[in-house]
């Protein structure tokens, strides 16, 4: 029994390697200048934790066949090196594993969380709700208006509580259900919510970020390939968590300028 | 060490039905009665997550007589989104607390801890009976809330603020439904705290006499290691879900923040803070992950051991790891907060420590796998099981090195990736852990052995059906899937729906297997072959007396203790395996200096 159990922990260990190694389901691709480095973390300790993983159950289902079921009179050994080389090795290794990911993921994560957007990058913001997610441009004044709670109102579909009549910034704010942004160009996003935790996550964009209430938060992101990817949300939120989402649309600059144009004319 | 005679148990034997077998000072019998509290969780909790897996692979299935639990949860017995995040939330609850938590630690700690330090019972045994009955009271104030007219709370097991906290206007359950969860849960702390203040004390102030802290077996000081974390973590959730509760019936706003808009209404709170329910919750949770583990990691080092006929290749090295375990859970638990909205120069300094934690853990399963070389190993339920606990506790390990890191936290954050890795490393190989120590202790604890060809047939097919479970939640995962998602509308996760399903089949047919446990269990309880004293040749205290233990675990004379406590294979010794209360002086005995 206990040869079939290695054989069985080798099979399963093969087994679930294949997918990761024939890319079976793989992350989205990257559409997003920062991605690249993401991704090449990714990858990187795909390999690390893949090896450890590999290398550890196969030893387990090696020395399960070698030392299961020992004749009678057989005498235990002591692995060379004993519980020193062991400790030892941990050190080193996934010590030296571990400092490298570190280090290197600190990269990927200061090129998203510590660069401050760029000084021409497109204000948008985003206002989480249960269910949906809402989207403002500032208009031609590049400024938004403030939030006034107390106007907020889906009924008029005053889902930013734009107060038009008194705040001259707000005058020419557009507000959609869809976001779009143009390719190649740096989108500076502000996120608010105005009831409960809710999350913005675009696997292609490989933006997740949290909305919290309380806090205006913001993320910066440049996208790179034109299309249509989902804007899901990932905070358990209610009983329509499940149906919260939205569209961006990357588009070549023209076809953002009209966008923002027919949008504009809607108001 | 103590003086025997100023620790002499307190209680005598109890003579009325009820003393005995209801509220018991007995730690003996309080251990039963909180395996059999995670028995009854563990199968609640089982089915829910069999209802869900239904409804993710066939989301118009209607479960027949699913609407004798909910009318409006589940009308024409096909689940509403809704009541699939209450079913969720109470599987997540249920499992955690009442089954990773009690069982590993409350019911086999209790049982054994006082025995294999050789004492006649813990020092506090009202506290002891208090800790149970406070436990069990939380399960039913959780389990009542089935029966409320919204039902259970929806907000997840980890009950995020200010969802949590700001009542039924955010959606069915989260108004009494809330309530009923965080008095489940402080009440639930109660126990804990009462159960683990009688841990440290009876491992640090009752041992006999020449039971040093270093000859305890690794499965005492493992338990002794978690009721420290216990004492400390659960003091900290306790106070957090009571400030819950003031949120929701004093008016209060500890985790609500001002103007926010409900149904077009803004809320009558002002000045709380969403994240620090999620800074209180998680300093609690992490620690809670090795709560739920390190009891499996001694419990399966003691049955390794037993069965590879010789002791870890390092003691100390193993203790000194599931310490460093302990302490380094304080410093990581922000690597669950890494997208929350939490200052990400902090991300950083919580990433640092989950990549040092994979040292000790390295460390032990090194230890384990080098102290399999050249061993005899012994094959039967209990080792399958522990080299089961050993190959999940790697697999679940390694994908920890993704979530530690931030950058990469932003793709895998709250997806099935998260939800594979906990699920192995916590859960199955927790649970795991708990079967080890069910096959191995079984013949102690009632006086019977298990079957064991059924026991291995339930090893098999827990083994494979665990991995076809949750080794594709990792790829699901990795292609993005969300996780709390009760339905998967016309998007990008249409195409990850076929191994929904496949993951289902397995969950189902995995579920099915723990009947044969069940069986196993109560068909040996009173029917199984009678137990010898010292079925595996064990040699730590509790195979020196009777089998089952008498009321005071050693009758007329306490054990003295006179060697560290595995003892196996020794040169020149008498026998293969030499008791801790055995005289005979070795040549060549297994010390470390």
């Amino acid at each position: 029994m206990a040869k079939i159990f290695a054989v069985t922990i080798i099979l399963i260990a093969i087994g679930s390697a294949i997918p990761i190694l024939m890319h079976t389901w793989d992350m989205p691709q990257d559409i997003s200048t920062h991605g690249p480095l993401i991704d090449e973390q990714y990858k990187d300790t795909m390999v690390e934790a893949g090896i450890s993983f590999l290398a550890s159950q196969f030893l387990l289902a090696f020395f399960i066949w070698k030392f299961s079921d020992p004749k009678p009179g057989a005498k235990i050994k002591r692995f060379p090196g004993g519980a020193t080389g062991l400790v030892i090795a941990a050190f080193v290794l996934v010590g030296t594993e571990v400092l490298a990911l570190g280090v290197f993921g600190a990269k990927a994560w200061a090129s998203v969380y510590f660069a401050p957007p760029a000084a021409n990058a497109i204000p948008v913001q985003v206002q989480s709700g249960q269910f949906a997610f809402y989207f403002r441009y500032p208009g031609p004044d590049g400024k938004f208006g403030p939030i006034h709670v107390d106007q907020i109102n889906e009924a008029t579909a005053n889902f930013f509580g734009i107060d038009t009549t008194h705040d001259q910034d707000s005058k020419d704010d557009i507000v959609t259900a869809e976001m779009a942004i143009p390719v190649n160009r740096e989108i500076h996003l502000l996120m608010h919510t105005k009831d409960i935790g809710h999350s913005f996550y675009v696997p292609e964009l490989r933006v997740q970020q949290d909305f919290v209430p309380g806090l205006d938060l913001s993320v910066h992101f440049t996208a790179t390939k034109i299309g249509k990817y989902e804007i899901v949300c990932t905070q358990l939120c209610g009983l329509g968590h499940y149906n919260m989402k939205a569209y961006l649309e990357v588009m070549s600059q023209e076809d953002y300028d009209n966008w923002i144009k027919q949008q504009a004319a809607l108001q | 060490m103590h003086d025997m005679s100023a620790h002499a148990v307190q209680h005598g034997a109890p003579t009325s039905f009820i003393r005995k077998h209801v509220f018991s000072l007995d730690h003996k019998v309080i251990g039963k009665q909180y395996y059999a509290l995670a028995l009854v969780a563990v199968f609640v909790g089982m089915v829910l997550s069999w209802i869900m897996r239904i409804h993710l692979g066939w989301g118009s299935f209607a479960i027949p007589g699913l609407h004798f639990l909910s009318k409006t949860g589940a009308p024409g017995d096909v689940m509403t989104p809704e009541y699939y995040l209450q079913l969720m939330t109470m599987h997540g609850t249920i499992m955690v607390f009442f089954v990773l938590t009690t069982a590993p630690f409350a019911a086999f700690g209790n049982f054994f801890l006082p025995i294999q330090v050789g004492a006649e019972d813990m020092p506090f045994p009202h506290f002891n009976m208090m800790s149970f009955w406070v436990t069990f009271v939380a399960f039913l104030v959780l389990v009542a809330s089935f029966f409320v007219p919204e039902g259970p709370t929806l907000g997840g097991w980890t009950q995020y603020a200010p969802l949590s906290a700001v009542g039924s206007v955010a959606g069915p359950g989260q108004g009494l439904g809330v309530v009923l969860w965080a008095s489940s849960i402080a009440i639930f702390c109660i126990g804990q705290l009462l159960g683990s203040l009688n841990f440290i004390t009876t491992t640090l102030d009752m041992r006999t006499r020449g039971m040093s802290l270093m000859r305890l077996p690794l499965s005492a000081w493992a338990w002794f290691i978690t009721s420290v974390m216990g004492l400390t973590a659960f003091a900290v959730l306790m106070p957090a879900c009571i400030l819950l509760i003031l949120d929701h019936v004093a008016g209060t706003s500890f985790f609500v923040s001002s103007n926010e808009v409900i149904n077009g209404q803004i809320l009558p709170h002002s000045g709380g803070s969403t994240l620090l329910w999620q800074h209180l919750f998680w300093f609690f949770g992490h620690p809670e992950v090795y709560i739920a583990i390190v009891p499996g990691m001694g419990i399966v080092s003691h049955v390794l051991i037993t069965n590879m006929r010789r002791p870890m290749l390092s003691h100390k090295v193993l203790i000194y790891s599931m310490g460093s375990l302990a302490v380094l859970s304080y410093m990581v638990y922000g690597h669950h907060m890494f997208v929350s909205g939490m200052n990400p120069y902090s991300s950083l300094a919580f990433s640092f420590p989950t990549l040092v934690i994979t040292i000790p853990s390295a460390i032990i399963v090194l230890i384990w796998l080098g102290s399999l070389y050249g061993s005899k190993l012994r094959i039967n339920a209990a080792s399958l099981f522990a080299l089961g606990f050993v190959s999940m506790f790697i697999s679940g390990g390694v994908s920890g090195f993704f979530l530690a890191q931030p950058s990469i936290d932003i793709m895998l954050h709250a997806t099935y990736f998260v939800v594979g890795h906990f699920h192995l490393v916590m859960g199955v190989a927790a649970m795991f852990g708990i079967f080890a120590g069910t096959y191995f202790w079984f013949p102690k604890m009632t006086g019977h052995m298990m079957n064991e060809t059924l026991g291995k047939l339930h090893f098999w097919l827990s083994f494979v059906g665990a991995y076809c479970i949750f080794m594709p939640f990792h790829y699901l995962g990795i292609a993005g899937n969300v996780r709390r998602y009760q339905a998967f509308t016309d998007d990008y996760l249409i195409r990850l729906i076929p191994v929904h399903k496949f993951i289902t089949i397995a969950a189902l047919c995995t579920g099915f297997a723990q009947l044969i446990f069940l069986y196993n269990l109560i068909y040996s309880r009173f029917k199984g072959a009678p137990a010898p004293d010292n079925p595996w040749e064990g040699t730590s205290l509790e195979w020196s007396t009777a089998t089952p233990p008498p009321h005071n675990n050693f009758g007329d004379k306490m054990p003295v203790v006179y060697h560290d406590p595995y003892q196996y294979s020794v040169e020149g010794a008498t026998s293969d395996y030499i008791m801790q209360t055995s005289p005979e002086r070795l040549v060549n005995p297994h010390e470390e200096k």
